[in-house]
């Protein structure tokens, strides 16, 4: 497992050594932000001390933005025949299936944790819960982290970064739309209540939401830390293969 | 050192690699031959642990690629075909990466192997120059480089020689050499001056079987008087 280390920083430093980390941080601060102060999120009108209408879009924003981080880990490898170098190296599949999502979560983690200005503001302006606020952060990040697995797990299974990115947003959308109330009342009108109940209970917004609101339900921890598991596993299964 | 039994490698219908064996010695240089297509790099991609072989059994240093593949990729330097690198590194950078997963933790060790392998392969001109700057030439020392930074007993080099000029071909040919004593050394390529000039001994295979395991020397004795290209093209045709 020490192996990890230097194929961790490969990939972490591999984000700032081309215009990908800038052009990513950025945009995504620029959109979400803006997206925070738009007429949809009134920041200000809301006129309460909180980051709840900076966050409420992550779950959409993620899932643009995630597969886009995640759509090079494995493709790019493939296809600049990389693969063959890293894979006749002394390491094995799953340490090399978790330096490297260890280094994109970790610079999703950087980009989410870019956003304290917005925290500050909201410190200087009025008596935020700074509670609530950590169990936001720690539901993004762990929310971020569900979304990559399954990017990576995409990634590896092409190496066209483009099929990569479009897997990717479709599977990352499935999770998203489970949530949405339009969807579940339509399942709910062709399956048993209980099974429509099970399948919703996959959506990332349910699971997110709890966070905003300062709740770290065991349940949705464990949610999120169970499909990253799961979806690394079956990266490292499409990679063997 | 390294010993390969049976090999077989099927892709569909089509059996690329067909109960290939063959043995090579410490202070050996294989020159591995054969046309385009004929497994060469199947061979090479099986014995490195990349692609899981059908059906027999590769060893190096004693251990079985299918049951200890980090054992045995810890004792092995292989340049794949056309060298590949990350693009965005630098020489230097991309060589500690290497250095460091090849167990070079301490910044002093490290430095020490890469600035050794710099020199080796004439890299110092380029070394802080990102690798996708760099000419076929250069990207295919760099490769090189990359194969020998750990010293491995063995050395598994797919066409080391492709895209270089006559006077770095010459030059690679003169480095692999000078280290072939203690080492066990596999080289593919079709260039048939390369086995006159340095292979102790030549595999030619051909639509996935070896036809020819032999001498340079018995090679041409083989056809006397004919050239080499002529004996080659009677065996594979």
């Amino acid at each position: 497992m020490s192996q990890i280390r230097p194929l961790f920083k490969r990939e972490f430093l591999g984000y700032f050594r081309s215009p990908v980390a800038y052009v990513f941080l950025v945009s995504f601060l620029v959109i979400s932000v803006s997206l925070a102060f738009s007429r949809y999120g009134n920041f200000f009108k809301n006129g309460t001390a909180s980051l709840e209408s900076y966050f409420i879009f992550f779950p959409w924003l993620f899932m643009f933005i995630v597969p886009a981080v995640g759509m090079r880990l494995w493709s790019e490898e493939k296809r600049a025949g990389t693969i063959e170098l890293l894979f006749t190296l002394p390491i094995t599949t799953l340490e090399a299936v978790l330096g490297k999502f260890l280094a994109g979560w970790a610079f999703l983690t950087l980009a989410t944790l870019l956003s304290f200005p917005m925290a500050l503001t909201v410190g200087f302006l009025g008596q935020p819960d700074w509670g609530v606020m950590a169990a936001t952060y720690l539901g993004a990040i762990l929310m971020a982290g569900a979304y990559l697995g399954i990017c990576a797990l995409t990634s590896a299974l092409t190496k066209n970064q483009v099929i990569s990115f479009v897997l990717s947003l479709a599977a990352c959308a499935v999770f998203v739309f489970l949530g949405l109330s339009s969807f579940t009342t339509t399942l709910e009108s062709i399956l048993p209540v209980s099974v429509a109940d099970m399948v919703s209970n996959f959506s990332f917004v349910t699971h997110f939401e709890a966070f905003t609101k300062g709740i770290i339900d065991p349940k949705d921890v464990i949610f999120f830390l169970s499909l990253m598991g799961f979806t690394l596993f079956l990266n490292v299964v499409a990679l063997e293969r | 050192m390294i010993e390969v039994t049976g090999l077989v490698k099927t892709y569909g219908t089509k059996r690329a690699v067909d109960d290939i064996s063959f043995k090579v010695n410490r202070g050996e240089i294989l020159g591995f031959l054969g046309p385009n297509g004929a497994g060469k790099s199947t061979t090479m991609k099986m014995l490195t642990g990349f692609i899981r072989p059908d059906a027999g059994t590769a060893t190096i240093g004693g251990i079985d690629v299918t049951v200890d593949p980090v054992a045995v990729k810890r004792q092995l330097g292989y340049l794949p075909e056309s060298a590949p690198a990350y693009p965005e590194m630098t020489v230097e950078e991309f060589l500690c990466f290497i250095a460091e997963v090849r167990g070079f933790r301490t910044a002093a060790a490290k430095r020490e192997r890469v600035e050794h392998v710099l020199g080796l392969t004439h890299l110092n001109s380029v070394r802080s120059q990102t690798i996708e700057t760099l000419s076929k030439g250069y990207k295919q020392r760099v490769g090189f480089a990359q194969a020998l930074i750990h010293n491995p007993p063995a050395l598994i080099l797919d066409e080391p020689t492709d895209g270089l000029d006559p006077n770095q071909k010459n030059e690679v040919r003169t480095l692999i050499k000078n280290m072939a004593a203690e080492k066990a050394v596999i080289l593919s390529t079709h260039i048939l001056e390369e086995v006159d000039a340095i292979c102790t001994r030549v595999i030619i295979i051909a639509r996935g079987r070896v036809v020819a395991d032999e001498t340079p020397a018995a090679l041409r004795a083989r056809q006397p008087g004919a050239r080499l290209d002529e004996i080659f093209r009677t065996l594979t045709a």
